[in-house]
């Protein structure tokens, strides 16, 4: 279990890094507006970032073992389906994890 | 939330516009008055009511992410006002949910660091177009750029927001903050009471980054670019699992810029060939207007 000065560490560099990447740029992209390269990458980054964080965020999934698999794949086709359906993210987020806390503590249980 | 979570919890977070349009004047451009309310100034009381009805679609969706995220603190075995402070502190939604992981297995801090360097990345783009120049004062400035979440740049960067003032873009923030750190709260407090036996919780954080991803998409409608994602996350998943995040990062960067340079060249030689077809041949010429325009570009 971490102890305290290494959570508050943990806290501190967090807060740094991501205070410094909110703020910093008001100084220096201001002579970089005008940059071609800068907003080609600005406009196709948001969606590639967001693609590369699900494939961190499922690369433990066990795909060799399709039953231990298989919450979290049903999960995934849930939340992609509400929101392709509903387009309410709350929603989306809030219905594919039921659907994975359900399936993982019940069907799909293992000890 | 990159911040939040939520990010787009009711709308599309759009991709920062490219470049300064002529509706976002810099954060040196004070003088543009466009979009600067100077109809007598709202009161105070007024702006925060603004405030309350500007932030309200989103605050249904940050407080209940914020309780799952601080039912995820409990269960990890951290005292619930670490969730306090995580949200309050941290404030940056996506990152929390994976620092909960980090810290628990005692990950060092340099890569901690890393993690919130390319997780809130895509924070540098939100200068080019973050109404920050409306809002005054140096703690005020401070603040707006501490607490600028998905969530808050979608919001204020809306068409409905051209004519907030800085103090009703403040509360605004600060509304929000305050629905995803009471949530945290409330769910840590929660998840403390509850048996530990709630698993599969953790999947909040695949399916904000699954809806995030959906929305960016559907802001651009451009499919190569998610295709070339998520090859360079597999080959960095596969390759350097150690480092994956930043392989996968670095890579999709690299491949963006090569593709924008290959489909450059091959506009040029289009055009090239274009004008050479048109230009000697001698064909069209007789349409003086195509010659032009078909030189034009190569000029460029």
């Amino acid at each position: 279990m971490p102890d305290t000065s290494y959570l508050l560490a943990a806290i501190g560099v967090s807060v740094a890094v991501t205070w410094g990447l909110r703020a910093l740029p008001f100084a220096a992209l201001a002579p970089l507006r005008a940059s071609a390269v800068l907003h080609y990458l600005s406009a196709r980054m948001p969606v590639g970032v967001m693609v590369i964080l699900t494939v961190y965020a499922l690369r433990d999934l066990p795909l060799t073992s399709p039953v231990r698999a298989a919450p979290t794949l049903l999960a995934l086709a849930a939340t992609l389906g509400l929101h392709l359906w509903r387009r309410n993210a709350v929603l989306s987020i809030l219905g594919g994890t039921a659907v994975h806390v359900a399936l993982a503590s019940t069907l799909f249980a293992h000890p | 939330m990159d911040s939040a979570p939520g990010g787009t919890l009711t709308r599309p977070v759009p991709p920062p516009p490219p470049a300064a349009g002529p509706h976002t004047p810099g954060p040196n451009a004070a003088g543009s008055h466009a979009d600067e309310p100077d109809t007598a100034a709202p009161s105070a009381r007024a702006d925060l009511a603004a405030a309350l009805r500007d932030s309200s679609s989103v605050g249904l969706g940050l407080f209940p992410l914020g309780i799952a995220f601080g039912v995820l603190v409990a269960h990890a075995g951290l005292s619930w006002w670490w969730a306090t402070a995580f949200t309050a502190l941290v404030y940056a939604g996506s990152l929390e949910f994976l620092l909960i992981g980090l810290v628990v297995a005692v990950t060092p801090l340099a890569q901690i660091a890393l993690t919130a360097f390319l997780v809130n990345f895509r924070h540098v783009f939100y200068a080019l177009s973050f109404p920050l120049h409306r809002v005054g004062g140096r703690f005020g400035r401070a603040y707006s750029t501490f607490a600028m979440t998905d969530e808050a740049y979608a919001l204020t960067t809306g068409e409905q927001a051209r004519s907030w003032s800085g103090r009703r873009i403040i509360w605004l923030q600060v509304l929000c903050q305050a629905y995803w750190v009471a949530g945290g709260t409330a769910g840590a407090l929660f998840g403390a009471l509850v048996p530990a036996k709630l698993v599969g919780l953790d999947f909040a954080l695949t399916a904000l980054f699954v809806v995030l991803a959906v929305d960016a998409f559907r802001a651009r409608r451009d499919i190569p670019t998610p295709a070339l994602a998520l090859v360079c996350a597999l080959a960095a998943r596969f390759v350097l699992p150690g480092q994956m995040l930043l392989a996968a990062t670095a890579l999709f960067t690299a491949a963006l810029l090569a593709r924008r340079a290959l489909a450059g060249r091959r506009a040029l030689a289009g055009r090239r060939a274009l004008a050479g077809r048109r230009g000697p041949a001698g064909h069209r010429t007789a349409d003086g207007r195509r010659t032009a325009a078909a030189k034009e570009p190569t000029r460029a």
